[in-house]
């Protein structure tokens, strides 16, 4: 317990929350209380003012002019890249693409990967608790050429059995796909296992990161992990951006996603050959200040203790946890342990939308629905759920204002 | 105290129709059958309705599972309905749903404006105006021949 306190105040979220303008507006007139960050998490200063000055002071676009301009932006991006590497400890800055999101990332895997080596019959195995991002591509390669989708359930606490998955993965396997932290769960995989025993078998791993890189200190080296897919803003980075690990070898035998300009090595009428990796995957202008913007958010981040931001999310998880223990009225969905902090929940007698909306009126943002993952919610037997999740700038007393609407919100609708 | 216009969205009548929903269930000599999908919530509604020769709502009943709002709403549209012949029906249904949306609805008469009063107060709520309405496009496709009806 000492050992915890400690930990918990070398990280002090009021002080963190200075950086996060918009925790000080008010909406509906209460004090905005945002349990929001698993959708999208806010920005802080750091990140909005690299953006600017970068956008103010050396902006043009990359990898094409010889203008002074040019020079400083394409610096400016690949210094972005190096950062993203260096967060995921990734061996070679060649290994991280640019992708728009966590989406295109791993959509580009099924693509580039993944498509060219299935055969019909050929087995892709994933949780029943992958975000639609790491469902819905892998349904594109079961319509389209026939491959099968093997589902490994979770517990009813909601952990991962990894022999349960380990049972999965046969002969006919040509990928794992998991996630490393579920955006409904909180369950964080056992990665470093999952992919030792894919391995022993000769199947690789993709692992969403999305919100796993958020919250986890990711090391795809020590990991061992083949793909690994993370988005900016749920990092407290920018929209539009997201990047894909991939280990080199992979890459460099893929063939790309999108065409277009950057990444071809020379277009003529008959022929076409292409860049080497990762500009033969970032087709197209890219998002060029929000790689700016990645980098300074991950900056941010890695600025800071990241076990004692861990540790500090797990205190208002614990916390809120205790607290809705004593509401006989609600049922939480996940509780395996080591979960990160995410509280999905049911409460008797309310629907998730019409109890989000009256948390909204006191000025507690939270996710109602399926938090697209609709297979998780068909194996929990529910239409919907509300959610809140916790970051960095969260507080108790943030914990507080919910627990206290929750039962306002039963007042209100089923007294 | 209680926000005033959640007072307005969750007065006592959207949370008795909610918990108590008239015309609930299947109905098994039912001439037209509709569906309704919110695939933003997930929520589902299915409407069975029975036309008599006259072209007159004989009867109306609906299953589904959704938020308060969308089941009140469904069941006060059960309500008001029945007995109606289609056009009118029709009428009823466009006058809804510009009220909802806050909207004039001139073509409401004064009875049905003051009976449809109770949902008005979707209108201050723009993000659930599609769970008040999803029971009346599923009616529409219902009366139009069943396709499945999408509130997003």
């Amino acid at each position: 317990m000492t050992a915890q306190t400690k930990i918990a105040t070398a990280f002090d979220s009021y002080v963190a929350r200075k950086d996060f303008e918009i925790l000080l507006r008010k909406v509906y007139g209460k004090p905005l209380v945002y349990l929001d960050s698993a959708a999208s998490a806010q920005k802080p200063k750091q990140v909005l003012e690299a953006m600017r000055e970068f956008a103010t002071s050396e902006y043009a676009n990359v990898h094409r002019g010889v203008h002074y301009l040019s020079a400083a932006a394409t610096e400016r991006y690949e210094a972005a890249r190096q950062t993203v590497r260096r967060f995921l400890n990734a061996a070679h800055d060649d290994e991280i693409v640019f992708t728009k999101g966590g989406t295109e990332a791993i959509n580009l895997v099924a693509y580039s990967y993944l498509a060219p080596r299935i055969q019909p019959g050929d087995e892709i195995v994933l949780t029943v608790m992958e975000h639609h991002s790491n469902i819905v591509p892998w349904h594109f390669l079961r319509e389209r050429q026939g491959a099968v989708l093997r589902w490994v359930d979770v517990c009813d606490d909601g952990s991962l059995d990894v022999d349960a998955l380990d049972a999965a993965v046969g002969s006919k396997t040509k990928l794992v796909a998991v996630t490393h932290m579920s955006n409904v769960l909180g369950t964080v995989t056992p990665l470093k296992e999952i992919v030792a025993r894919a391995h022993a078998k000769g199947v690789p791993v993709l692992a969403d990161g999305c919100q796993g890189a958020v919250h986890e200190r990711v090391d795809v080296r020590d990991l061992g992990v083949d793909f690994y897919a993370l988005t900016g803003h749920k990092l407290y980075g920018p929209t539009g951006i997201g990047a894909l690990y991939a280990k080199r070898a992979h890459l460099k035998a893929m063939r790309p996603f999108n065409g277009g300009g950057e990444m071809i090595r020379e277009v003529t009428r008959d022929n076409v050959t292409y860049a080497d990796p990762p500009a033969r995957f970032e087709a197209g202008t890219p998002p060029i200040i929000e790689s700016v913007g990645l980098a300074a958010a991950l900056d941010y981040l890695s600025g800071m203790d990241r076990e004692a931001i861990a540790a500090h999310e797990h205190d208002l998880l614990a916390y809120a946890r205790e607290k809705m223990r004593a509401i006989n009225w609600v049922r939480v969905i996940g509780d395996a342990p080591g979960k990160g902090a995410i509280l999905s929940f049911e409460a008797e007698g309310m629907h998730a939308h019409d109890l989000a909306t009256i948390l909204d009126r006191e000025g507690v943002a939270v996710r109602a629905g399926h938090h697209c993952a609709q297979v998780l919610m068909e194996r929990f037997n529910v239409a919907s759920t509300t959610r809140a999740s916790f970051a960095l700038y969260n507080t108790r007393e943030d914990v507080d204002t919910f627990i206290a609407a929750l039962g306002k919100a039963r007042g209100i609708l089923a007294p | 105290m209680m926000d005033e216009s959640l007072r307005e969205l969750y007065q006592e009548v959207i949370l008795d129709h909610s918990r108590h929903p008239r015309h609930f269930g299947a109905l098994a000599n039912a001439t037209h059958v509709g569906e309704g999908h919110n695939p933003l919530c997930g929520d589902r509604v299915k409407i069975y309705l029975l036309l008599d020769k006259a072209n007159r709502i004989a009867d109306i009943k609906f299953e589904g599972k959704g938020c308060a709002i969308s089941q009140a709403s469904a069941s006060l549209m059960t309500d008001m309905l029945i007995g109606r012949n289609v056009d009118e029906a029709e009428k009823l249904m466009g006058g809804f749903l510009h009220l909802v949306k806050g909207e004039d609805a001139p073509d409401l008469s004064p009875g049905d404006r003051e009976r449809l009063d109770v949902m008005a107060g979707v209108s201050a709520f723009p993000m659930r105006v599609k769970c008040a309405t999803l029971a009346w496009h599923t009616m529409k496709s219902a009366l139009e021949g069943g396709s499945t009806a999408k509130t997003e």
